[in-house]
């Protein structure tokens, strides 16, 4: 289709997407990376100077950039662990006949919509507070305490809520790719003797591992950059307990003023992330080909 | 399966699916019952049952002018999305049309692009606002927007576009059409479902952003995003109150997004998953 | 005034060449059809004719004038697509109508034009309706109706009847030889089935990996093949094609008999062959045989030829419809 004068003139057409996420990828990158290297401290920006790797020295030493290593890693996996499985297992339940189908489904995507500040405030104030909450309402009923969540379990507590806005993705995502399962190729397997659960270990699982990978991949990188949820509810805290590496450079660069230590936290962000986006394009890219 | 299922698998199944889905929508359900509470009610215990008063969403209005971060919110994503549309609209015909070798690389990257992590660059972008004096300002919030969603735009009208056959517009131009009336005739009516889909995510994914709405904005540009994590502090806006500025915040996009569970999948999934 | 010309036209696909090199004529008003197998270059020589691709060499001219980079609608060709490529958001009219809007006709003009074609396709009642309302035969002819009221100097068909059933097939084409005769235009068909060639064509071109094998009418094709490649793809079912001692007997590498000139006998001929499979399809019957010493041999009997599988029959191939090849699979003439 493509012909010599459509060729110059489709270049043309996709210069200003590129040429702006070019500079959108390089021009801030580039300077949190000069910055990383430099003491500049908001407090007294007159007073800048190089400073090679002290930054990331400062992270190396400092337990608050491990503990938040840790509770990012925590925030992913566990959010990962929830919704993969419970999104297998809502999508097959919504793969059966049911009556009222389309608005389970509503009910079921709904979370994903809610903004993350609301989710947060929702979940805090009206469901895990520990005066006036649902779960201390069901706690008092069946005659225990009332957990303080999220002074208690305060990375648990973001994990739930977090965990509870992604599920509808995850089950959504994985209710697609179980429709698209060849119906002959399930009847043929029933010809062939297999019952209900070798039709799931032989059939649905391998025709699901793929999108199960797709939907891991992706939500990975979205959880990596859990803040709003963080912000609303504890703060971080506390101490350090619910910081996770977002919410602990937040916290350095506008809190601390310190913006070549955020800049050097910011560095490693975008080394960890990209060893997960390198996994999700080889995914993509496959797909691409088809 | 043309075989009967067995009415009691249906029965069981939907009371399985009905209790699931109503235990995951429960905290909004509950967050609009409250809304129509009193204060007291809403302290008092669990309860389903609201006295159906529609004052907290007028205190709202009037101690906090809720207007204010809620048009913020629908120009901020509207815009945005607009913006990117007209950016993107002819990368993706370029790329559908006319595809090269480089082609699906170029893709590639700007999806790559979202992947960034927005702190990385928070403190560039926070210095870069603040000199040039678009911080709290609608202006450069939209611009945020709409560069961080330009990949996902492009990738969608890139996949609706190649769904176009190709040999319609070699029709057209068999016919006698040149390029401008094959981009008016017969390349636009054919893309505006899949433009209005594209709109449609789009307009989501920014009215929920919750990061730069956030931290580039304080009173002016702010966004419903900004305006509701301000009460993460117990003091300021009761549960009631606060349950009526959350659905207020909530209800247009918990819509638009029963709407465009089709679209989702297609544009956060990267087409990997079909 | 429809006489296109193909001076050393070739394509090139990357590094591949698809069409090495082809000349060829084509006469104001005839029927030509491109025939070949998949992959053979047939809807890409249409699409060079078309303008829809550029050629890497060569030219191509229509009624003398060189039209090798013209754009298509400077062409005044018209096309009927394989999936006939209506536009979905317009009604039936629009379709029709559209060639004409975009050659900025009176409006008054276009409204009889595509009532005129409407009436000739009987598509009269359709006008308002949409593509996805129509049956495959209504949007074929629409396609058609589309093409018509451009009345271009020549009609170019993709393999219009591929998306179509059988019966549908044999109706449709029916209706475009008749259109053929009405308007008298020149008209080059693409097809991968030599069945449509043959009867549809004035002239066919056989292709075969880029290459024009022969050109001819059909029964030139059908009596006088020039080489291995055409005598195999027409004719259905196709000749059967003889190594070994009997074709050296009659001096060449390859002897090749079509099913329909083998005489079967219960009694006595020639060869001697065990019935494998046999198509009893009542005003004809094909054998599918075993030959000793010969090897597969597909038979043909007309009317009711009564054999099972195992019987063992007899075959004389008819001497005056002989077909001999030398090594180089070129057909050798007496």
């Amino acid at each position: 289709m493509a012909t010599q004068n459509t060729k110059t003139l489709a270049r043309l057409m996709m210069a200003p997407s590129v040429l702006l996420l070019l500079v959108w990828m390089i021009v801030p990158l580039a300077m949190t990376l000069w910055f990383s290297f430099q003491n500049y401290n908001l407090l007294d920006p007159s007073n800048v100077s190089f400073t090679g790797l002290f930054n990331y020295q400062f992270f190396y030493t400092d337990p608050a950039f491990f503990q938040s290593i840790w509770n990012t890693l925590v925030i992913v996996g566990g959010v990962l662990l929830i919704t993969v499985i419970g999104g297998i297992a809502i999508a097959l339940l919504l793969d059966q006949p049911i009556f009222g189908q389309g608005i389970v489904r509503i009910l079921i995507i709904s979370p994903f919509f809610v903004m993350p500040p609301v989710a947060a405030l929702v979940w805090k104030n009206m469901i895990m507070n520990p005066s006036y909450g649902v779960f201390a309402d069901i706690s008092r009923f069946f005659g225990l305490r009332p957990v303080d969540w999220f002074a208690q379990y305060p990375l648990f507590s973001i994990v739930v809520i977090v965990a509870w806005q992604w599920l509808p993705f995850a089950t959504l995502i994985l209710l697609t790719a179980l429709q698209s399962l060849d119906g002959e190729q399930k009847e043929a397997a029933e010809m062939d003797g297999a019952n209900f659960l070798n039709r799931f270990i032989y059939l649905v699982v391998p025709h699901l591992a793929r999108s199960i990978t797709v939907v891991i991949l992706i939500q990975t990188i979205f959880l990596l950059g859990v803040y709003a949820e963080i912000l609303v509810t504890t703060n971080g805290g506390p101490g350090y307990a619910s910081t996770n590496l977002a919410f602990l450079i937040y916290r350095t660069a506008l809190l601390g003023y310190d913006v070549g230590g955020a800049s050097a936290g910011g560095i490693i962000a975008v080394v960890l992330a990209n060893i997960v986006a390198f996994f999700l394009m080889r995914a993509v890219g496959k797909n691409l080909d088809r | 399966m043309a075989r009967n299922v067995t009415t009691r698998h249906k029965i069981t199944a939907t009371v399985a699916a009905w209790i699931v889905a109503l235990i995951i929508f429960f905290p909004i359900l509950y967050t609009i019952i409250t809304s129509i509470k009193t204060e007291p009610e809403a302290i008092a215990g669990f309860s389903l049952w609201p006295s159906g008063t529609f004052e907290n969403y007028i205190t709202v209005q009037t101690q906090r002018d809720y207007l204010k971060p809620f048009m913020n919110s629908v120009i901020l994503s509207v815009g945005s999305t607009i913006l990117a549309l007209i950016i993107a609209i002819p990368s993706a015909w370029a790329m559908a049309f006319s595809p090269t070798k480089r082609t699906k690389d170029i893709l590639m990257w700007m999806l790559s692009t979202k992947m960034m992590p927005a702190v990385a660059v928070l403190v560039p972008i926070y210095l870069l606002f603040r000199d040039f004096g678009l911080l709290d300002s609608r202006i450069g919030l939209t611009v945020m927007l709409t560069l961080i969603n330009l990949p996902i735009v492009v990738w969608m009208l890139y996949t609706y576009f190649r769904e176009i056959p190709g040999e319609i517009l070699e029709a057209a131009r068999m016919d006698g059409a040149g390029l401008w009336q094959e981009i008016v005739y017969v390349l636009t009516p054919m893309a505006v479902p899949g433009i209005a889909s594209t709109l449609l995510l789009n307009i989501i994914l920014a009215w929920n952003e919750s990061f730069w709405t956030i931290r580039l904005s304080t009173t002016n540009a702010a966004p419903l995003t900004a305006f509701i994590a301000s009460f993460s502090s117990p003091q300021g806006l009761f549960w009631a109150k606060l349950s009526a500025a959350s659905t207020m915040a909530i209800a247009p996009i918990l819509i638009l997004g029963w709407f465009s569970q089709k679209q989702l999948v297609r544009g956060l999934t990267f087409g990997a998953v079909k | 005034m429809g006489s296109i010309t193909l001076q050393k036209v070739s394509k090139v696909f990357g590094e591949a060449k698809v069409i090495p090199s082809i000349d060829l004529e084509i006469n104001d008003g005839e029927f030509v059809v491109f025939v070949g197998p998949s992959g053979c270059g047939k809807s890409t020589l249409l699409r060079l004719i078309a303008g829809l691709e550029d050629v890497s060499g060569g030219q191509i001219l229509i009624d003398g004038k060189d039209v090798t980079q013209a754009a298509p609608a400077e062409r005044g060709l018209a096309m009927v697509f394989q999936s006939y490529a209506l536009y979905p958001h317009m009604s039936v009219r629009n379709n029709i109508a559209f060639p004409l809007k975009m050659a900025k006709m009176e409006k008054s003009a276009i409204d009889k034009k595509v009532t005129d074609a409407a009436r000739v396709l009987n598509l009269t009642d359709y006008l308002e309706r949409r593509p996805s309302q129509l049956s495959g035969g209504q949007r074929q002819r629409v396609a058609i109706g589309r093409a018509i009221v451009r009345e271009p100097s020549a009609f170019l068909f993709d393999e219009p009847l591929s998306n179509l059933d059988a019966a549908l097939r044999g109706t449709m084409r029916l209706e475009i030889s008749d259109l053929h005769h009405q308007l008298k235009t020149t008209m080059v068909y693409v097809t991968h089935d030599q069945v449509e060639a043959m009867t549809m064509a004035d002239k066919i071109v056989v292709l075969n990996r880029g290459n024009i094998e022969q050109v001819g009418s059909p029964l030139e094709l059908y009596k006088s093949p020039r080489n291995l490649f055409v005598a195999g793809f027409i004719g259905s079912p196709h000749m059967n094609f003889v190594d070994g001692a009997y074709a050296q007997s009659k001096s060449a590498k390859t002897a090749g008999i079509r099913p329909e000139h083998l005489i079967l006998s219960k009694d006595s001929g020639l060869w001697t062959g065990t019935v494998k499979v046999a198509e009893h399809l009542g005003a004809d019957t094909f054998l599918h045989l075993d030959v000793d010493g010969i090897g597969q041999i597909t038979a043909r009997a007309g009317g009711e030829f009564g054999a099972q599988y195992g019987d063992r029959v007899y075959l004389t191939p008819d001497e005056a419809k002989l077909h001999r090849f030398d090594d180089k699979g070129i057909a050798l003439r007496a």
